[in-house]
Parts: C-alpha cells; sequence; structure tokens
C-alpha cells in the first residue's frame, strides 16, 4: 500500500515564473518525509507536483520526472485524475464538504471509484475513521454536516476522507498551521500511526514538528525573491537538525533567517 | 446605557482626567453626522414601508369595490365581462396561464441557465467565457416589446414544425394535442418566456458558481474526481441555493411579464389541457390589453386581478426561502 516516490529533475511553472527548478530526490515507502524552508521557496509548489494538483492553477505546468515505483505520472497516457486518485492530499484549511454529511465526507472518495454495498461502505468508513483517531468523537452523529465540527475534528475527517480510498502516498500541505497546539498533537500522533501503511509527505512551517514527526526533511530555499525555490538538502531528520551538510540548512535551522 | 452614568457609579473614584475622556467619548453617539446618518437611513426604511402599505391599501380597496359587484364566484368564473349587466368575472383562466407559461419557462430557461453558467465558469476559456457572459448582459438589456414583436414575427410563424412533431409524438398525452390553429398558445408563450429569463438566471448562477471557494474544489480533486465530479460535489451544492434565488428572480419576471405575451398570446377565457392550442391567458397580458377601455368597475376587477398576482408572486418567494432555510446548516455558507 504504499510506494517510493522517485523525482529527478523536476521544474515548475506558473505561466512564464518559474517557481522551482530542478529538484530530485528519493522519497521512501512507509516513512514521513517532512519540507521545511522559509515562505515563498516552493515547498508547496513541490508537493503539489507529486500528485498532478499543480497543473489545476491556471498557468501551472511541469518538466522533469515524478516516478511512482518504476511509473512516471507526469509520461505519456497518464491521466491525472487516475493519479490523484492514487496519491492523496490534505490541505492547510480543513476543506470537508460543506453540504455532506460526516459519513458521505469520507465515502465520497469511495463513490467516485466505483459502487460499493451499504455495509461495505460503512464498513470502510468506520474504519477510515478510525484511522483518523476521530470515530469516537462522531459515531453517534455521522449523518450531521461536517462542517459543524471543530477545526481540528474538520482536519482529521479530511485525513479520514484521504485515507478511505487507499491510496500510496498521502501529502499533507502545513495540515496543522491553521488548528490549535492540542488538535495539531492528536494529528502529529496520527501521522506517526499512518506511517505504518502509507508514504507520507509532509509541508511544515514548524521546524519542531517536522523534527518531531519526521524520517528524513528536506530543506529548500530560494536565492531572492522572485528566483526559483530549490532544493538545498535532504538527509535523515536527525542530522539535519544535529549537524547539516549545508551551511544555509544551519542558518535556518538556527533562525539565523527565513 | 449612557457611558458617563455607568462611570459616575463606579465606585473606585476614577482620576478626573480620564473620567473627562470618557464623557467627551460618550457624546460621540450624538455627533451631528451620526444623527443625520441615523434619520436618512430610518427616515428610507419608514418611506419604504409607507409605499408598500399605501399600495396595499389601494389595491384591496379598489378590488373589494370590483367584488362586491361580481355575480360569478371571483375565484372560479371563465368569464370576463365587466361591461354588461350583471357584471361577472373571475381569476380563474388568468392564474391557469400566467402559472403554466411561467412554470414552461422556467422548465426550459433553469436547467439551460445552469449549464452556461458553469461553461463560463469552469469549462470555457477565460475569454471565451467572458464573451458569452457579455452577450448574456447584453440580452437582458433588450427591452420585453422588442421580444413581443420578435416573438410574434419570427418566433410564431417558425412553430408550427415544432407543433406538428410534438403532435405526432406526443399528442397522446393530451398535453402536445394540436388543432392546428396558428401556434400563439402558452407553449410559445412559455418559449419566450425562458428566453427572455434566461440572462437575469444566467448571471445570477454564473456570479455564485464564481465563488465557490478554491479549496472546495480542490478538496474534490484531490479525491480523483474528474472536472463534471467536482461540479456536481462541490460547486453545485455550493451553488444551490444561489441557483434557486436566481429562478425566483426569472420566475418573477415570468409571472410579470406584459408586453411580450400580449404580443404573442391570442387570449380565449377558457382553460385548455393542451399547451398547444389556443387556452388561457394571463394577469398582466389581460389587463394591459384591457385597462385602456375599461369602465371604472372594469378598472377596479383589473386592479383585483393584479392583487391577485401580487399574492401568487409572495407565495412563490416565500416557498423559494424556506427551501433555501431547509437544509442551512448543510449550505456552503457556514463552511
Amino acid at each position: 500500500m504504499a510506494k517510493r516516490i522517485d523525482v529527478s529533475g523536476l521544474t515548475a511553472y506558473y505561466g512564464a515564473h518559474k517557481a522551482i527548478e530542478d529538484i530530485s530526490m528519493t522519497v521512501e515507502p512507509r516513512s514521513v518525509t517532512a519540507f521545511i524552508g522559509p515562505s515563498g521557496c516552493g515547498k508547496s509548489t513541490f508537493l503539489r507536483t507529486l500528485n498532478r494538483m499543480h497543473e489545476v492553477t491556471p498557468g501551472g505546468r511541469v518538466e522533469g520526472k515524478v516516478l511512482l515505483d518504476d511509473e512516471d505520472l507526469y509520461g505519456n497516457g497518464i491521466d491525472p485524475v487516475a493519479v490523484r486518485r492514487t496519491i492523496g492530499m490534505v490541505f492547510q484549511r480543513p476543506n470537508p464538504f460543506p453540504t455532506m454529511s460526516i459519513f458521505d465526507n469520507v465515502a465520497a472518495g469511495l463513490r467516485l471509484n466505483g459502487s460499493y454495498k451499504k455495509s461495505e461502505l460503512s464498513d470502510i468508513v468506520e474504519r477510515s475513521l478510525k484511522g483518523a483517531n476521530l470515530w469516537n468523537e462522531v459515531k453517534d452523529r455521522l449523518n450531521k454536516p461536517g462542517s459543524g465540527l471543530s477545526g481540528g475534528q474538520q482536519q482529521r475527517l479530511c485525513i479520514a476522507r484521504a485515507i478511505a480510498v487507499e491510496p500510496q502516498v498521502l501529502l499533507m500541505d502545513e495540515p496543522c498551521s491553521a488548528l490549535d497546539p492540542i488538535s495539531t498533537l492528536a494529528i502529529e500522533d496520527l501521522i506517526g500511526e499512518l506511517k505504518e501503511r502509507f508514504t507520507i509527505v509532509i509541508v511544515t512551517h514548524n521546524m519542531q514538528q517536522a523534527a518531531r514527526v519526521s524520517d528524513r526533511t528536506a530543506f529548500f530555499n530560494l536565492a531572492a525573491v522572485g528566483q526559483p525555490g530549490r532544493l538545498i538538502e535532504i538527509d535523515d531528520t536527525e542530522r539535519i537538525f544535529s549537524n547539516p551538510s549545508v551551511q544555509a540548512t544551519e542558518d535556518y535551522i538556527s533562525g539565523r533567517f527565513g | 446605557m449612557d457611558i458617563s452614568t455607568q462611570n459616575a457609579e463606579a465606585p473606585p473614584p476614577t482620576p478626573q482626567p480620564s473620567a473627562a475622556v470618557l464623557k467627551s467619548a460618550s457624546r460621540g453617539a450624538t455627533r451631528p453626522g451620526d444623527r443625520i446618518f441615523l434619520g436618512l437611513s430610518r427616515g428610507s426604511g419608514i418611506f419604504l414601508l409607507a409605499i408598500m402599505a399605501a399600495i396595499a391599501a389601494f389595491l384591496t380597496y379598489r378590488a373589494a369595490l370590483a367584488i362586491s359587484k361580481d355575480h360569478g364566484n371571483f375565484l372560479t368564473t371563465f368569464e370576463w365581462n365587466t361591461s354588461l349587466e350583471p357584471a361577472t368575472f373571475g381569476i380563474a383562466v388568468l392564474a391557469f396561464g400566467t402559472v403554466v407559461s411561467a412554470l414552461i419557462a422556467m422548465v426550459l430557461a433553469v436547467p439551460v441557465a445552469v449549464g452556461i453558467a458553469l461553461f463560463i465558469t469552469h469549462y470555457a476559456p477565460r475569454r471565451l467565457g467572458g464573451t458569452i457572459a457579455y452577450v448574456i448582459d447584453l440580452l437582458a438589456a433588450v427591452p420585453s416589446i422588442v421580444y413581443g414583436l420578435w416573438g410574434a414575427l419570427v418566433l410564431v410563424p417558425h412553430m408550427d414544425g415544432l407543433f406538428g412533431w410534438l403532435d405526432h409524438y406526443f399528442g397522446w398525452t393530451g398535453i402536445f394535442e394540436w388543432q392546428g390553429g396558428a401556434p400563439r398558445s402558452m407553449l410559445t408563450v412559455g418559449i419566450l418566456l425562458a428566453i427572455m429569463i434566461l440572462p437575469i438566471i444566467t448571471n445570477v448562477s454564473r456570479e455564485v458558481f464564481r465563488q465557490v471557494p478554491q479549496m472546495h474544489e480542490e478538496a474534490a480533486l484531490a479525491l480523483g474526481a474528474t472536472r463534471w465530479e467536482v461540479i456536481r460535489m462541490s460547486v453545485l451544492p455550493f451553488g444551490r441555493s444561489g441557483v434557486i434565488s436566481a429562478s425566483m428572480l426569472g420566475l418573477g419576471r415570468a409571472l410579470g411579464e406584459t408586453m411580450a405575451v400580449a404580443t404573442v398570446l391570442s387570449p380565449t377565457f377558457d382553460i385548455n389541457a393542451s399547451l398547444l392550442d389556443p387556452g388561457g391567458g394571463t394577469f398582466a397580458q389581460n389587463i394591459a390589453s384591457k385597462f385602456s377601455e375599461a369602465t371604472p368597475l372594469g378598472q377596479d376587477a383589473l386592479i383585483a386581478s393584479g392583487l391577485v398576482l401580487f399574492v401568487i408572486t409572495l407565495l412563490v418567494n416565500g416557498a423559494a426561502r424556506v427551501i433555501i432555510n431547509r437544509r442551512k446548516e448543510y449550505s456552503g455558507a457556514n463552511a
């Protein structure tokens, strides 16, 4: 259920503007990889190229290769819709479907992918909500609207929705930046559990968070405003936070800039 | 209520300067600009209520005069005779025609309008979408008498083919039976009204669809939704109440449309199950065609029919409110 991602020479544009340049890295299966770096360095853009969400933005296009195991996501004849069904995503702001109940939110992806019997559907919904540590809080109100939950619960609902379709990879774009510390802790614990089953990539502005949850950390930076973002280094999280091989990483982590 | 009096009761002795500051701030509530603006806005509100009350009183008074002299039943009589003794008139045919023609217009216009709005906001390249939106705006600016002339001179002569086809395949339903008369019937009126209300429904729906938050659409995309599935999961549910409001605006226009209907329809004072054969009239059309030659009683009778139209419109708007509010907690508004 978890695959390796191999990126080589990836460059992404918004129209004429080059947002990230020549990024290569490997993301190991069943691990958490964190992206850190100053605002505007392109870590979110890079994340969105991993499930072809980047090209949804008008003018967005990509050069280079992203291999999922051995399949190039940008190869000929690859359907972006199928890519997004394989690589799930959780966004910065919790975005449950406001017109759907909690149950329907979790079932939404399954219903897109095919027809399920009612009993199968409720089994998967229950399993996904349990997987997102939300089941006990919502089991009595599954038919209430998802938008009635608290921010942290909504975000876990979005995670349940994403894992319900059993993706190969789970991308998280600053999933805790709109949440309070207790909800953040709940999500971080959850990430620790989810990495047993999924390959997880998380963008975060919070370096303690990266240190807490991730196995590997990638540091992104840009030379100047308007310049494309680049991958500075990627290494084991412990090493990045204790003894990084690039001076800029150490400066950023110790708070000397950014 | 007043800050200065509350302050005076406060137990700890406040230093003199700060008390003075509070006092001068409390006077802020009576600054001349505030008072003038309060008076203006309150006056406007009261003025509106007064106008509404005056119109309602006028309509009710004149309508009561007419109905008291009606020898038939005002609600069920299939006749409009106000000049001969005894005067006999009723709104049954007008209510039927008004509602039926407006319903035809809605059934035809709403799906097309929603389709156009979705195309402009979610499918068309930006420039093409802009051009289409501009043309739709132009359609909204055409005066209704021009639609009426176009309907009478272009639409009516071209309806024979459609009417024959409907009669041939669906005549057995009774609704689409055609005796072969001039196609100045409810269906033609409904089609014309549909064209007339298309722009308003399209424009309002387009604005609603454009406001669908990016994050809702991305939520569907990230689950592997196709473009149509994004529309079904995120755009349409979010825009639902807006589309209903837009439809109600269109329905209001269709119910009250006067000149275009009067130009195209050949009114009769009976009800016909077939939409293709002559039968029925509408409130507004009836008032427009009869008012100039009406006796005083005839005028009152027409005013009474206008009051009924007013009530129907109120009921329709009320129903729309109920529909919109029914699933409020599921609407996009609390996202």
